[in-house]
């Protein structure tokens, strides 16, 4: 890292040191809290486009699957779902599975021709009619079961550090497919098939009842940290929140915040130090040899689509970790949440203005950008203000542009990224 | 029959004719200027924005040509906005990165950033809310009126906006096609989206064809946003999410062709109605007495309507790249 690069960490540092004083510090760790989710998330997508070149513009998608795993993984089974809609589930599968491989088979035994595309359109459609007829009556089955409180199939009741993990590794599945299928395509075809992917995903999590309960959203996920009501009811706490100086309420509050942030920082460290160890290490090298120049790295032998398979699938795991981190400091998971602007696009700005190809850049980026986001809303409210101080109350202009201070995040984020493209395309910490 | 034309025939023509007009623009910009816009969506919100300004001055002041809706007289006010916009946008923003030949991703970031801003401005100006700027009449034709005139249970209604969506959209895709095909301008246009090298070679300015492509954009945008807020209502938010099918009907129908742009937005027009179309009602007239479907009878659930447009998308992006008329090769 630069000399630069540490003089920008001890600001954000100190920034976050003024919220503290200034504001209050509950909300400056749980702002620290979601820097660091930004920062994993940050990283993810530098792993793919500033080792690889490629533009993924889905990382809301992939957030999503880990937010999803974490209800998978740690919401207890409902019993009842399971044994009314299972088997049929079960049944569903393997019609999909037998409805791929009679494509997949005629596809092969017939010649190329008319008679071929009519033959998969059939078999298409007739295996669509069959899973569909094994399918509905599962689901309606299953979500008739308590709609109010569950109308689902839970999860396998797994302690919920397991889940980040397993979130990774869903994303990294989910992805493996989704690349071998996409990545042949140029890079803006890339972002434009990338978005649409994540936004089927985003819609399958909407609508899925029986999977995620949809809109109805899950909600009480089981957390690694204690629970501020069971911090304030034990004995010691009250004396501990005395000796702080605080009252019991929000210094439970703040505890919770630095555990939760003990664990991000603990999972944001490890990604840092093995992401590091691949940046420079002949992997690493051969990566950024293909980005420089393809053909080149392709003619000595490189199999280019390989690697990029390899970097996608890797970015995309550490974003679904950084999504099922989010969803357990949530604690609930609501898939209605998942915006593309919030997620995709606020990434593309912490990885473009910290330094792309960078690791200690795209954590910095996602300090610095969440941050700003943040703090965007009642700076600007409070700018708004002293502007229109000079304004009769009731005036059109001062009552439009106090309301249109929310709005001034949007320019902000855009302003930044189109000013730090334009004249730092490196970034706050470049890549050498 | 009437159910076919009413639920899926008519609102389709009139998707199918927005969805064009904007995957127009976005073709437009790929073949000449070779990246994907993303801030196309919300170029056709600024156009609809600056319309609706001129519509309320309009409207105040007492002006209208009832029975069609004022914004139509609005509308060379909010094109000539757009195109400022645009200018301006490509001259602060665009024109270096062209000078420097970046690769087209960068540009592609670039009109996200751009996107944000325009997001924001159009918010700031005219607020976050609903707008209904549609006056003038409703229907031209009423379902009443339908089912008197030809004695069938089933009622038929045409809107007045889905008959303006379809007419004036036939009017710009006729006049766009003169303008490429009979204008010097046009062929220049044609040929540097062909080959750009040969173009410049031949002595075509290339900041005149970049100019005029911004300006045609920005026009057939603004028309889009206008058609499209006057069909449904006006809200900021509503053309980001317009984006993803525009962009599937301009791949669709075969990148930097101007056919299969208009082609494209009624394939997925017409497939995402028909798609998630209730086909029960349907199946009770057509089926014998005692058979009528359980369900609904949808292929996809109505939730899933964008998600039809996506799919289309990536299908087409894997199997058939260069969409239904031969566009750019990837």
């Amino acid at each position: 890292m630069t000399r630069n690069g540490y003089y920008y960490f001890a600001a954000m540092a100190a920034l976050l040191l003024a919220v503290g004083f200034g504001q209050s510090w509950n909300v400056a760790f749980g702002i620290l809290n979601l820097c660091l989710i930004s920062a994993v998330m940050a990283l993810g997508v530098n792993i793919q486009w500033g080792y690889a070149g490629l533009f993924n513009v889905g990382t809301m998608g992939f957030a999503a699957l880990g937010g999803l795993t974490v209800v998978l993984i740690s919401m207890p089974p409902v019993a009842e779902a399971w044994a009314a809609g299972g088997l049929g589930l079960g049944l569903a599968v393997l019609c999909i599975g037998a409805t791929v491989g009679a494509i997949a088979l005629v596809r092969r035994l017939v010649p190329p021709g008319r008679r071929r595309l009519w033959a998969t359109i059939a078999t298409v459609v007739v295996g669509f009619i069959l899973i569909r007829s094994v399918y509905d009556p599962a689901v309606e089955r299953i979500e008739a079961i308590n709609p109010a409180h569950t109308g689902y199939l839970g999860g396998l009741g797994l302690p919920v550090v397991v889940s980040w993990l397993v979130g990774g590794v869903v994303a990294a599945g989910a992805a493996w497919l989704i690349g071998k299928i996409t990545l042949g395509l140029r890079s803006d075809y890339l972002a434009i098939a990338t978005l649409g992917i994540s936004e089927i995903i985003i819609a399958i999590l909407k609508y899925e009842e029986w999977l995620s309960r949809g809109v109805k959203n899950v909600s009480g996920l089981p957390r690694p940290v204690p629970y501020e009501v069971d911090l304030i009811s034990a004995d010691w706490f009250s004396a501990f929140a005395n000796w702080f100086g605080g009252d019991p309420g929000s210094t439970a509050s703040i505890v919770v915040k630095i555990s939760y942030a003990i664990l991000f920082l603990t999972v944001l460290a490890i990604i840092m130090w093995l992401s590091e160890r691949a940046l420079h290490s002949p992997w690493g090298r051969m990566m950024r040899a293909i980005r420089d120049n393809r053909d080149a790295a392709s003619a000595m032998g490189k199999d280019v689509t390989r690697r990029h398979l390899q970097v996608f699938v890797l970015g995309c795991a550490v974003c679904g970790i950084a999504g099922a981190m989010l969803t357990t400091m949530d604690g609930q998971l609501t898939p209605g949440s998942y915006i593309p602007l919030r997620f995709t696009f606020l990434v593309w700005v912490m990885v473009i203005l910290g330094g792309s190809g960078n690791n200690w850049g795209a954590v910095l980026g996602g300090f610095v950008i969440w941050f700003l986001w943040i703090e965007a809303e009642p700076l600007g409210n409070w700018l708004m203000r002293m502007i229109t101080l000079y304004m009769e109350d009731g005036s059109w202009l001062k009552q439009h542009l106090i309301a249109s201070a929310a709005y001034s995040r949007l320019i902000l984020m855009g302003g930044i990224l189109l000013v730090v493209m334009r004249f730092a395309p490196g970034g706050l910490i470049p890549e050498k | 029959m009437v159910l076919f034309a009413n639920f899926v025939l008519i609102p389709g023509l009139a998707y199918g004719a927005q969805l064009g007009l904007g995957a127009l623009g976005v073709t437009l910009i790929f073949g000449i200027l070779r990246f994907a816009n993303f801030a196309h969506g919300e170029l056709m919100a600024f156009g609809a924005m600056a319309t609706i300004l001129a519509t309320w001055f309009l409207q105040a002041q007492g002006i209208g040509i009832a029975p069609l809706p004022t914004a139509l007289l609005a509308l060379p006010f909010g094109i000539l906005a757009t195109i400022a916009m645009a200018l301006a946008t490509d001259r602060t923003v665009y024109r270096f990165y062209r000078r420097k030949r970046v690769m087209p991703v960068i540009l592609t970031i670039i009109s996200a950033g751009v996107m944000f801003v325009t997001n924001g401005l159009v918010r700031f100006i005219i607020g976050p809310d609903n707008q209904n700027f549609a006056d003038g009449d409703r229907f031209v034709v009423r379902v009443r009126d339908f089912k008197q005139a030809t004695g069938l249970n089933e009622g038929l209604a045409i809107k007045m906006s889905q008959v303006l969506t379809v007419g004036i959209a036939v009017l710009v895709v006729v006049a766009l096609f003169w303008f490429l095909q009979k204008t010097r301008s046009g062929k220049a246009m044609r040929a540097y989206s062909d080959n750009e090298d040969l173009a410049l070679l031949s002595g075509i300015d290339p900041d005149r064809v970049v100019m005029i492509a911004w300006v045609i954009t920005a026009a057939i945008a603004t028309i889009a946003g206008v058609l499209y807020g006057l069909d449904k209502s006006f809200k900021p938010f509503i053309y980001m999410q317009l984006l993803l099918p525009i962009f599937a009907a301009a791949i669709v129908g075969g990148i930097g062709q101007p056919v299969g742009a208009i082609l494209g937005g009624f394939v997925i027009a017409f497939s995402e109605l028909s798609i998630t179309y209730a086909y029960k009602k349907f199946l009770t007239y057509l089926a014998p007495e005692g058979w009528a479907p359980e369900g609904l009878v949808q292929l996809l659930s109505t939730d899933y309507k964008f998600a039809v447009s996506f799919i289309i998308l990536v299908a087409v992006l894997l199997v058939r790249p260069t969409g239904i008329i031969r566009g750019k090769v990837l």
